[in-house]
């Protein structure tokens, strides 16, 4: 293994990282609800036609973090990203996480930030889970396929 | 008041992912790529929110309502099952094969142009087959 020293950010993503936690603590003592994505979105779309409040706080959160580059370019310009995936592994790949978010009940917020941050089980071995299966699929991608 | 405290959260959230730099896809494979050029940030990312999250979220497990007054959702499941680690594989699977996992991809939704939109589609076509599923 070699470290990518040149693109490591210790400390962006340290402060980033925090801001993640600060937002799932604001969602948690302010609203009772845990930060995961994957259930705030997949919540909507329940069949169950369950209670109407449910909804507005889902939407209020989504709309904070969909407008959050807005907000973010005001200040900064946004940074670059690179996607390499091609658009029909992107569809592949947006199936996989959107079943398997699903049917693990959580992603890398609810059980990875906010589960790991209960001292929950059950989220650390998802946590371990998804990322042993994200270290496998990028060695085969990156080291067996191409 | 929940409402915008929701809205408040869901922006923190997307400006620490910003922040983070976990909103390019490219650094998360980076650091999924044990065996090329790893790239650790996204270790410093989790170690960060935990970190801030884990008093917070002490806090919260001891009280039955939020300082709003809205009842306290925490999971009771604790139950380590294979519906459990069967879905978290999949969504690795997934995760690793774009780099996006659903906060990014939609914190990329209205700047990043065609390619999150796709994945954003797709990951909420399978939430939809998902609850089609449960339903049957």
């Amino acid at each position: 293994m070699t470290i990518a020293w040149d693109l490591f950010t210790p400390w962006a993503s340290l402060l980033g990282g925090a801001l993640i936690g600060l937002a799932a603590a604001v969602l948690v003592l302010m609203n009772g609800r845990i930060a995961g994505i994957s259930g705030i979105l997949g919540g909507l779309l329940r069949a169950v036609p369950g209670v109407a409040g449910e909804r507005g706080w889902r939407l209020a959160f989504l709309a904070g973090l969909i407008g959050a580059p807005l907000v973010y370019g005001l200040v900064h310009p946004l940074p670059q990203v690179q996607v390499d995936a091609g658009y029909p592994m992107l569809i592949v790949a947006g199936l996989a996480v959107g079943i398997g978010t699903r049917y693990g009940a959580g992603c890398t917020s609810g059980h990875g930030v906010c589960g790991l941050s209960r001292l929950s089980l059950r989220s650390l071995v998802a946590t371990m889970a998804f990322m042993l299966a994200g270290f496998v699929t990028v060695f085969v991608m990156r080291h067996l396929v191409q | 008041m929940t409402f915008l405290f929701a809205a408040l959260a869901g922006l923190l959230f997307g400006i620490g992912l910003i922040v983070s730099g976990m909103s390019d896809p490219s650094k998360v494979l980076g650091f999924l790529d044990l065996a090329g050029s790893w790239n650790p940030s996204l270790a410093l990312v989790m170690a960060g929110a935990t970190g801030v999250g884990l008093l917070p979220f002490t806090l919260a497990r001891k009280r039955g309502r939020s300082l709003l007054g809205a009842p306290m959702m925490l999971p009771l499941t604790t139950e380590v099952d294979r519906r459990l680690v069967g879905g978290a594989l999949l969504f690795g699977v997934g995760w690793g094969l774009a780099g996006y996992c659903p906060g990014p991809a939609l914190v990329s939704l209205l700047t990043g142009g065609l390619k999150p939109l796709l994945f954003c589609a797709a990951m909420v076509a399978g939430m939809g087959i998902y609850e089609w599923l449960e339903k049957r």
